[in-house]
């Protein structure tokens, strides 16, 4: 039988605030255990949560760029479930009137373009990090991450491959670094990504048995959880078995979901409306100021990419996936204003090289200027192409500006043509036996006799100009 | 309305990680009862063009903090009252299950 996969994804995304949702403890990463916490985060009596209004608007702004509608009445619940990560025994997040709602992004797919809706973006605070240390029987509580702002973003099931909710979380993340509002890092868990997943035959309506997964740390991680999970419930449905609504957790060594095991017992949350917050209503002339000043987003400037710089789609789509390299990109255009060779660079040598180190343009040691610098030497034959690609190399491992590696190694090109012609002159006395089949008729013996040149000039001679020096000398 | 018996009282006993013998059982489920009944008297009045009041202060809304840090507790005051620690860590009885 053939099946319909069909997929929806929720997405929990730290806000990059300076302090918690609800209190002033800062979220800085990687501090001390338990040195972030106060009265409020850590639910003390008498202690009582303020919002913080920059998590707030942050929180409209993601709204507003996922083209969601803003609840007229937002107002705060408390999720109530007992686990030592929540000192409260409760998560404030929101239930019934969730901060925005309908909104949708555009993916490509299929050649054109797919629209997967966005059931809700809605507000919550952290929980924070248990550990369970081998051999010991207890586990260990660090409250700093409890209290962070939260946002959680779910589709509606209206994904139905693994490779688009790929896409999608790809969409997703570019638009939220747009934004500035998250750094949206795995590794560090600023971005998580839970799935729902379940088959149906095709041409059915009702959804089938859903598993929940969990425990993916990449995209990579989502689409193989996602690519093995729907393999496996193929093969349940096809042995003419029954899936059992679940949750798995991905295993990234071993490539397979395993099932969670929990005691099977229905959610019960019981949320009530969080009485230590005050309602929330933003007036439409609000929403759209901050409508008005959102950022060009990654589609807008990927338009006029286009249209500016005359780029292809794909290249287009490439250089404002992410706003640093758009911005990179952006610069070096301003001072270099060959658009097509800066892609060319950009997307070449120097995404090679951020992927190879696993890092960002910006941490890149090379500036826009450094490589608009670089690009007019080529043009100005001071250096060759070749040579460009290895001071560009030697630039992003040691920073130097390649300005300064040309002159401290004396690399410039030798584009003279009286000392090119003299070097051409000395390899034709040398390579007699070339020089005569040349002049006997094979054309090809000319390429050798250039190597021997550039050789001869410790590669700085201008190959242009040594060709043509070349063909001078042996009277063509 | 659902009525309260010992059956719920035990699974909401079990949610709140309370441990009721089988008199106490029956003495909440009589509490418990007994109060909702009470409660239930509120269904008596017409609320259908009333709007649900989710926060008593109906006229105080949007109130914000700015975004500025303040000092917290610190993992030492933090920990002063916590019955069990490790290093700058609350200990807690094994936890591996899902929530």
């Amino acid at each position: 039988m053939k099946y319909e996969t069909v997929i929806g994804l929720e997405v929990h995304l730290q806000l990059a605030t300076n302090t918690k949702a609800f209190c002033g403890c800062s979220t800085k990463f990687g501090q001390r255990a338990n040195s972030q916490v106060c009265p409020v985060c850590l639910g003390f009596p008498g202690s009582l949560p303020v919002l913080n209004e920059e998590a707030f608007r942050f929180a409209i702004k993601v709204a507003l760029a996922l083209n969601c509608r803003i609840q007229s009445l937002i107002k705060f619940d408390r999720k109530n479930y007992y686990y030592p990560d929540l000192p409260k025994n409760f998560q404030i997040s929101q239930y019934d009137m969730p901060l925005s709602y309908d909104g949708f992004i555009d993916i490509n797919a299929n050649g054109g373009t797919k629209r997967i809706r966005i059931k809700r973006v809605h507000m919550e605070e952290d929980a924070g990090k248990l550990m369970h240390p081998e051999g010991e029987d207890c586990s260990l509580v660090d409250y700093n991450r409890g209290g962070m702002p939260l946002l959680e973003i779910v589709t509606e099931p209206d994904i139905n491959s693994p490779q688009e909710a790929y896409d999608y979380l790809t969409k997703l993340k570019s638009i939220l670094e747009y934004l500035r509002v998250s750094d949206c890092d795995m590794e560090k868990g600023s971005l998580r990504c839970d799935a729902n997943i379940s088959l149906r035959p095709k041409g059915e309506k009702k959804l089938g048995t859903k598993v929940e997964l969990k425990n993916m740390n990449s995209f990579k991680g989502v689409r193989s959880g996602l690519e093995y999970e729907e393999k496996r419930q193929e093969s349940v449905l096809e042995d003419g078995g029954k899936l059992v609504q679940e949750t798995r957790l991905w295993n990234a060594d071993k490539a397979v979901t395993a099932s969670m095991r929990t005691k099977e017992e229905a959610e019960d949350y019981r949320y009530f409306p969080e009485p230590d917050l005050v309602p929330f209503v933003v007036d439409k002339n609000e929403i759209e100021e901050i409508r008005k000043a959102l950022p060009e987003l990654p589609e807008a400037r990927g338009a006029r990419f286009k249209k500016e710089f005359a780029l292809s789609d794909y290249d287009a789509d490439v250089l404002t996936s992410q706003i640093d390299l758009a911005d990179y990109y952006e610069a070096c255009v301003k001072l270099y204003p060959n658009a097509k060779v800066v892609a060319n660079w950009l997307m070449g040598d120097i995404s090679a090289a951020l992927n190879d180190k696993n890092i960002k343009v910006t941490e890149l040691g090379l500036s826009p200027e450094g490589l608009a610098g670089l690009l007019k030497m080529i043009d100005s034959g001071a250096i060759s192409g070749k040579m460009a690609k290895d001071i560009l190399a030697e630039s992003i491992e040691t920073k130097a500006i390649p300005e300064d590696i040309v002159k401290k190694k004396g690399l410039t090109q030798i584009s003279d043509a009286g000392a090119i012609e003299e070097i051409v002159k000395k390899v034709v006395e040398r390579e007699v036996k070339t020089v005569n089949d040349y002049k006997g008729g094979k054309k090809t013996a000319l390429g050798f006799l250039v190597g021997q040149v550039m050789k001869e000039s410790k590669g700085k001679a201008n190959p242009g100009k040594v060709n043509e020096i070349l063909k001078k000398v042996l009277g063509d | 309305m659902k009525t309260i018996d010992s059956k719920i009282v035990k699974h909401v006993a079990h949610l709140a990680r309370l441990e009721l013998d089988d008199k106490e059982l029956k003495e909440y489920s009589g509490q418990l009862a007994s109060i909702l009944s009470y409660i239930s008297k509120l269904n008596e009045i017409d609320t259908a063009n009333v709007v649900p009041t989710s926060h008593a202060l109906t006229t105080l809304k949007n109130v914000f903090r700015k975004d500025v840090p303040r000092k917290s507790l610190g993992p030492d005051e933090a920990l002063a009252n916590a019955p069990s620690k490790e290093d700058d860590f609350f200990r807690v009885p094994q936890i591996l299950e899902g929530k």
